[in-house]
């Protein structure tokens, strides 16, 4: 038997098998350049209290989940149950930046609040971002995305889209309870 | 007018997504179009969707931004440039762009400050280094490859072909089909 007849076969499984990955791929799930570098520093104004900022370096020693969302955005609602009921689970704080896009003119942060006001609130606290910039500096494309950050302030983990049951047991609690140790 | 349409787009959009983020499935993809077309249409009548005409700005520097934008892909909807995306986040960016310009800093530094944010995947053109010799070298090795396995094959089956001259018996045998023909 020609030892060369295989070969074709071998290629083609070959090719199934990376067609067969690539079609279990979302490619909506863009690989962030900004694991395990420092998280973006910011200064903004808290969301119910205006006059007041909050900062990055306020966190520094801290592990914290930094949630983007917005109002105007439909999978956020999905998600927001679940984070409720993860916040009363004390396992990481999670802070809030409500996410303003520079061109939409309708009063974002009273839509957030409203919807903070009506779905519960899960955030230690909530941040007001007009015109998007730090969550441009954070990359952020399809709201929501979740950073877990340490205490270091490196981001460590990054969720694009809702963050889902498995998600939050399988990759957040396990590695935020390895950053506080 | 304008806002109204937009933010109708986004919560289609975003809804479409958020679906296809928690349970993968493709189908609500058809439904947002027809959305976004019945959306569109009900709308178009009285407003066209600008292209964000920027009268008051430099020309030069709108030159500028379009011939940058053309060259990275929009995050949002990733088969988009950034020039032609009507996503706010696209639009964010290109306000974002358009103050660097004017800022006086070089394309290689807006491109930058786009990777550094985005990743790689902003560039319609991958850049060549080590992770992506394989996607730019790949097809040239592959046909390198493929010209030596054919060129080996072609030459060991012209030495299988061994020419032997006819014999007096065989010469006579072919002469006379030749003839019954």
């Amino acid at each position: 038997m020609n030892k060369y007849l295989f070969i074709p076969l071998v290629l083609f499984v070959g090719l199934v098998a990376f067609l067969l990955i690539g079609l279990h791929r979302d490619p909506h799930e863009v690989p962030s350049p900004l694991i395990n570098k420092p998280a973006p520093s910011f200064q903004l104004p808290q969301l119910h209290e205006p006059t007041k900022t909050f900062s990055s370096q306020d966190m520094k020693g801290k592990v914290y989940l930094l949630n983007f969302w917005g109002s105007w955005c439909v999978a956020c609602r999905d998600e927001h149950p679940l984070l409720v009921q993860y916040a009363k689970s004390n396992v990481v704080p999670i802070y809030g930046v409500d996410y303003n896009y520079a061109n939409d003119n309708a009063d974002e942060r009273a839509a957030a609040m409203q919807f903070l006001a009506e779905l519960g609130n899960p955030y230690t606290e909530t941040i007001y971002d007009k015109g998007g910039l730090t969550s441009i500096d954070y990359g952020v494309y399809g709201a929501p995305e979740s950073f877990l950050i340490d205490k270091q302030g490196i981001i460590r983990f990054k969720q694009i889209g809702p963050i889902t049951e498995d998600v939050w047991n399988n990759k957040i609690v396990p590695l935020a309870k390895q950053l506080n140790q | 007018m304008r806002g109204m349409l937009q933010r109708a787009i986004r919560l289609t959009w975003h809804a479409h997504l958020a679906r296809e983020l928690t349970d993968g499935t493709a189908v609500p993809l058809k439904i947002a179009i027809v959305l976004l077309i019945a959306v569109g249409l009900s709308f178009l009548s009285g407003a066209v969707i600008a292209k964000e005409a920027q009268p008051n700005e430099d020309p030069q520097i709108e030159q500028r931004m379009k011939n940058l934008t053309e060259q990275l892909r929009c995050l949002v909807c990733q088969n988009e440039t950034l020039a032609d995306s009507h996503a706010d986040l696209a639009e964010d960016l290109r306000k974002q762009i358009r103050e660097q310009m004017k800022a006086g800093k070089t394309d290689k530094e807006i491109i930058a400050y786009l990777t550094d944010r985005y990743g790689d995947f902003v560039l319609y053109k991958p850049p060549v280094k080590t992770t992506t010799y394989l996607l730019w070298f790949g097809p040239f090795v592959l046909l390198g490859g493929g010209t030596v396995v054919l060129y080996r094959y072609l030459s060991r089956r012209r030495k299988m072909i061994q020419e032997k001259p006819l014999s007096a018996e065989e010469r006579r045998q072919a002469a006379e089909i030749l003839r019954s023909v």
